[in-house]
């Protein structure tokens, strides 16, 4: 809401400068989120914020600072022709000082012949925004030759002066206007734009910000009740209004106004609806406008004549509103000249022909005022603000009278506006009123009390207030104060009947609110929680996450945080030799209105993220090596309404393993044994190690040298290189790509217990070497698994060091090489002991998968 | 000379091979060689057995000789061996130690995990813990139990992305983990902080993003007053951004929480005199917060007559963005490599 500063002091005393003024409302909830200077500097400590400097008049985009010495009122001496030029003017102006000067203007609306008029005028030196320039730009004025002729000064436009855009003529004042005077001590103003929170609705308009200054400063308050001069017949001579579906519409009220004359409005009405950021369009619609802003009733107005036509096509004579629910399909043609289909949820102002309006919304082009418009029906009306803002939605027709009907308009305001204006229309547009109001109101609003005591101020701020205190807050905002005591409270219960402006105050904790806010938030101390620790619960999930993340940031990995957003064609890209496979739409949690098609279901692995970030990356980097811990979304996972969320880790590798640099590296491209390798780590400093293998298995994404990851017997992930297709679908070079994937919560356990150390021995381990020759097929896994159970308590350790094929090794076969480390906790090992212990590993080889020993 | 020409020739051959020697390797080879169990030496000596008795005595003394000589030979060029390795170690010709090292390769935590760490790890020193809520949301949990109804014009300030399932959508806030976690703990008092994911139907920009995180605390208990949440905010303010931090409690409005602030802090870079980042206001807005509305406590299953409660929620990329001065929030889900080697 923008509001100037000229206008809301008509209503109340400001007695602090502008930047205190600004500091209170942003504190009390009226946060002030732009300020801008029209034809006045801001004050200084505000100058400081903006590192303004003397002498500098650009207060902000558009606008500048009014030099007081030499831009003034001045009033137009005489208007002649130029000699030398068609178009142009000479204008003769008295500023208040010295000799009038004369000026060259192009202006339209100074014709030869005129005098009289009240203009902005400046002189020598003043600075002017260029009006004739792309950009924002200021200009110095200068005298000079225009055809011949001295210029001395110049008459400005609202564009020159920076208040608004116009450029078409020049300003013309109000005849009032006091020549000589300063003209920023004229039209400078300050303009406040307050944010408007839902709650707050009321600030909606210059009484309402008035009411709340008036509340945060302690400072007077004076609103005009709107009167009228009405002349009979009454109203209901004209018009009658009845209700149908009085849920979505509480009260509706119309005025008569005859004999308007449709003309512009005057300059002050104008001036203040562009400052608030309306255009002026005719005194008729600009007074409904106008009361809008002023107290916050949205207004419209009807031609009479012809709502009276439409009435006398089926035979009435006389008009009746009728404000109903649309038939479902009904069709309406807005004041936009849109046809529109309605549906049965909206609510339609009608007279008994048919529709005339949608109710809060917009008004009709049948029944819209004209410039031919003699009698006016003005509508004053509360609508169901739920299915205002759902209407307007629907239509996709915001509007400064939905935006406010969308959040509640007070029945009460309904004849305010009404009486207002009508008064408008009879001064400004020379109309006369007929007697009364017409009116339906069959939900009167509620006198609204609400209790509040010293002890729930306590207990809910946490500070101590008195009654009187507590009573003093309330009745600055206008609340009606009752107190209750009795015998059996400790205390008195201050009931607080709420003003009819505000519909937000319905319970306690509305008063506390309106409480702490003008009692000052900062007045409020900071204490520490006193209250009982609570008992403390384990977050085992997080906790692993966390673990999770440390361990792999110690193996060298960065982490990522992805969008949790993707494509189903982006899944499809990783089923490359039978996308037929692909999760189908039914697989994924889709969104009903994504920003793009890219980010339009929710990822069911981390998968196609980390494909979909290695394709950004690797046009900056030739290395990556990356983690994401995150959500994986599943619907057949879920509770058949929500999705399952899955909590996922995924790795990926690119490039090579160590770059070199002036030494060696190891430029060989990261494979399937590096990421093999990071989760051996990782398990291994989970606990889960022992229980964890890895199957040779092949996921849709991968190549061959991929394998499945298995907890005892439960599959948990995958891991693999990246299938040449897929690499090559996102664009990934030629160069493996090493993906893992797999579920953490099935490794919750292993945190949840803490594994007791092993004692150290102090007898000496012993190594020996020990080499199989297998057949190709079968896994290093399976036969050091069979060695690790045959090897009995001694045995400590086992590690492959070594696989070779080729001679004297006969094909098909392979020789794996073991290096075993042997220790008892109570002695020192024997040759007779370690070679009972081989024998018995080598027996157990060649019995279950044909080994033979390999002699060294 | 001795009386044993085959034993002088042995020794000979065996400092002959010695000289040879050039490191520890070739030395080792050399030893088993001579004196090794099955060595020439003690071969040499075995030989003795062989001997008729008088001339054992002879041999024995020669071979005993032969063996000093030998075992005193290897131990001169194992030490001048040593000696030269230590010398050279020492010599260190074209060292540089301007050279570029030996890096390993390091890993690091995405900005967002680690500033949302640090912010945990306050509040966990006041007694939260970390309670963790679902992405995907029903509106119920997501705005009606919050004290948002259909159709309220307070769901226009979130603006929310559906999904083709009725009634289920992307939360737009951390809250609805508030209700989550009040009706699995009721009737204990609560002290939790709920971090996590959220998205808005929003154009991405350089101010906003579709996906961002949010850090919630939630208080509940008997004796829990507007008080006690600024105390709170202005210890963890001291904590995160160092102590003599003035914070400014806003009046404003959420549906969930009543009375309502914003809260800013003093502009961290330029101490409240006014910059770019905080547009000349001296301040920097970095958290909401409030007494949890009666509504929202009762549908937590709280009874607000007995029963107060604060929240507060912020978040971790603003304040990743103030505290390392990045001015574009699409950096931190773009995962460029070049940004996140930065933290
Ligand atoms: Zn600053």
């Amino acid at each position: 809401m923008r509001v100037p500063l000229s206008w809301l002091k008509e209503y109340v005393d400001i007695p602090v400068p502008v930047d205190e003024l600004i500091e209170r409302l942003t504190l009390a909830g009226l946060e002030v989120v732009n300020t801008e200077y029209i034809g006045v500097l801001p004050p200084a400590s505000i100058r400081h914020q903006k590192q303004m400097k003397p002498g500098d008049v650009v207060t902000g985009p558009g606008r500048i600072a009014w030099d007081r010495e030499k831009i003034f009122v001045g009033e137009v001496v005489r208007v002649e022709k130029h000699p030398n030029a068609d178009r142009l003017t000479l204008v003769t102006v008295d500023y208040g000082a010295g000799e009038p000067l004369t000026v060259v203007t192009g202006a339209p609306n100074l014709k030869p012949g005129d005098q009289g008029q009240k203009v902005a005028f400046a002189t020598a030196g003043a600075v002017l925004i260029d009006a004739y320039a792309d950009t924002f730009k200021t200009k110095k004025l200068k005298p000079g030759k225009i055809r011949g002729i001295l210029s001395q000064g110049m008459v400005c436009s609202e564009r020159e002066l920076g208040i608004s855009d116009e450029h078409e003529g020049i300003i013309i004042l109000p005849q009032d206007a006091p020549v000589g005077t300063p003209l920023a001590d004229y039209l400078g103003d300050v303009v406040l734009d307050i944010d408007v929170t839902p709650n707050m609705i009321r600030i909606a308009s210059v009484i309402g910000v008035a009411r709340e200054v008036a509340a945060i400063l302690e400072a007077p308050l004076h609103i005009p009740m709107p009167t009228w001069q009405t002349s009979p017949p009454p109203a209901e001579a004209y018009a009658d209004v009845e209700i149908i579906d009085d849920d979505l519409c509480h009260r509706y009220t119309a005025t008569i106004i005859r004999d308007v004359q449709v003309q512009p409005a005057p300059f002050w009405m104008q001036h203040r609806l562009k400052l608030v950021g309306q255009r002026p369009i005719s005194n008729l619609v600009d007074i409904t406008n106008y009361v809008m802003f002023e107290w916050g009733q949205p207004l419209h107005a009807f031609d009479y004549d012809k709502l009276l036509a439409r009435a006398r096509r089926i035979g009435r004579d006389k008009v009746k509103i009728i404000v109903r629910r649309a038939e479902e399909g009904e069709k309406f043609t807005t004041l936009d000249g849109i046809e529109r289909v309605l549906d049965k949820d909206t609510l339609m102002i009608c007279d008994e022909a048919g529709p005339i309006a949608i109710g809060g919304v917009m008004g009709g082009l049948e029944t819209e005022v004209s410039e031919t418009t003699r009698h006016v029906l003005l509508e004053s009306a509360a609508f169901e603000f739920i299915n205002v803002r759902r209407t307007a939605k629907k239509l996709k027709l915001p509007s400064e009278a939905a935006y406010r009907f969308s959040r509640g308009v007070p029945p009460e305001l309904n004849p305010i506006g009404n009486v207002r204006g009508a008064q408008l229309m009879a001064e400004l547009a020379g109309g006369n009123i007929a007697e009364g109001i017409v009116e339906d109101y069959p939900r009167p609003q509620p006198v609204v009390e609400v209790p509040v005591t010293p002890s729930d101020v306590r207990r809910w701020l946490g500070i101590d207030l008195t009654p009187k205190e507590i009573i003093g807050i309330l009745k600055r905002l206008e609340f009606d104060i009752r107190i209750q005591e009795d015998e059996q409270s400790p205390e008195p219960i201050i009931w607080a009947t709420v003003p009819w402006y505000r519909l937000d105050v319905t319970i306690t904790a509305d008063l506390l609110e309106e409480i702490a806010r003008i009692y000052g938030y900062d007045q409020i101390p900071e204490t520490l929680m006193a209250d009982e620790l609570p008992p403390q619960h384990h977050n085992w999930p997080y906790e692993l996450e966390e673990k999770t993340r440390d361990i792999l940031v110690a193996a060298g990995l960065q982490e990522t945080i992805n969008y949790s957003l993707t494509s189903i064609d982006n899944y499809r890209k990783t089923f490359p030799e039978n996308p037929e496979a692909a999760p189908g739409p039914e697989k994924f949690i889709t969104l009903a209105n994504p920003l793009s098609q890219e980010r339009s279901v929710l990822r069911r692995c981390l998968g196609v993220s980390a494909l979909e970030n290695l394709q950004r990356n690797l046009r900056y980097t030739d290395r990556m090596a990356v983690f994401e811990i995150g959500l994986g979304y599943r619907p057949e996972a879920g509770d058949g309404l929500l999705p399952g969320e899955i909590r996922l880790l995924a790795i990926a590798l690119a490039g090579p393993r160590r770059p070199g640099h002036w030494l060696p590296g190891d430029e060989e491209p990261m494979d399937f044994y590096d990421a093999k390798g990071i989760l051996e780590v990782l398990f291994q400093r989970l606990g889960a190690w022992e229980d964890v293998t890895f199957r040779a298995e092949r996921a849709h994404i991968f190549g061959p040298k991929a394998a499945g990851i298995y907890l005892k017997d439960e599959k948990i992930g995958n891991v693999g290189e990246v299938h040449p297709k897929v690499r090559e679908a996102f664009d990934l070079g030629d160069k493996p790509v090493v993906l893992a994937g797999l579920r953490l919560d099935p490794l919750i356990p292993y945190i949840q217990t803490r594994k007791a150390l092993q004692p150290i021995s102090e007898f000496p381990p012993v190594k020996e070497d020990m080499a199989f020759v297998v057949d190709e097929n079968i896994p290093a896994g399976v036969v050091e698994g069979l060695i690790r159970q045959t090897g009995g308590m001694y045995l400590k350790a086992v590690q492959l060091f070594d696989v070779y094929r080729g001679d004297p090794i006969p094909p098909g076969k392979k020789s794996l090489a073991f290096s075993l480390t042997f220790q008892s906790p109570t002695k020192t090992l024997t040759d007779k002991d370690t070679a009972k212990l081989r024998k018995k590993i080598m027996n157990r080889l060649q019995r279950e998968i044909g080994a033979v020993l390999r002699e060294a | 000379m001795s009386a044993f020409p085959e034993l002088s020739q042995l020794q000979t051959q065996a400092q002959a091979e010695l000289a040879e020697v050039k490191d520890d390797r070739q030395l080792e080879a050399w030893r088993i060689k001579w004196l090794g169990r099955k060595g020439l030496v003690p071969a040499a000596i075995k030989k003795i057995g062989s001997l008729p008795k008088e001339e054992r005595a002879a041999y024995g003394q020669a071979v005993n000789q032969l063996k000093q000589a030998v075992q005193a030979a290897y131990e001169a060029r194992k030490q001048a061996l040593r000696e030269e390795a230590m010398a050279a170690e020492l010599r260190a010709e074209g060292f540089d130690p301007t050279l570029p090292g030996r890096r390993p390769q390091v890993g690091k935590l995405h900005p967002v995990t680690a500033t949302m760490r640090e912010i945990i790890r306050i509040f966990a020193h006041m007694g939260f813990q970390v309670y963790t809520a679902r992405d995907v949301e029903t509106d119920e949990y997501n705005f009606q139990l919050l004290n948002f109804p259909k159709g309220h014009p307070a769901r226009e300030m979130q603006d929310t992305f559906h999904t083709t399932i009725p009634d289920v959508l992307l939360r737009t806030h951390t809250s609805p983990g508030q209700i989550r976690v009040m009706r699995e703990r009721y009737p204990e008092p609560i002290r939790v902080v709920l971090p996590g994911k959220c998205y808005r139907y929003e154009q991405v920009t350089a101010r906003s993003e579709m996906m961002f995180h949010q850090i919630e605390g939630l208080a509940v208990g008997k004796h829990i007053t507007f008080a006690d949440l600024k105390g709170t905010l202005q210890a963890f303010v001291e904590q995160l951004f160092g102590e003599g931090r003035r914070l400014r409690f806003r009046a404003s409005h959420f549906p969930f929480t009543e009375p309502s602030a914003e809260v800013d802090v003093d502009c961290i870079l330029c101490g409240g005199k006014g910059c770019r980042v905080c547009k000349y206001t001296g301040w920097l807005e970095i958290l909401g917060c409030g007494m949890v509305h009666p509504n929202v406590l009762r549908n937590g299953g709280y009874d607000p007559d007995e029963w107060t409660g604060y929240a507060f929620g912020m978040g971790p990329e603003r304040i990743a963005m103030l505290l390392y001065g990045v001015d574009d929030i699409r950096y931190f889900y773009s995962n460029d490599v070049r940004f996140l080697a930065q933290f």
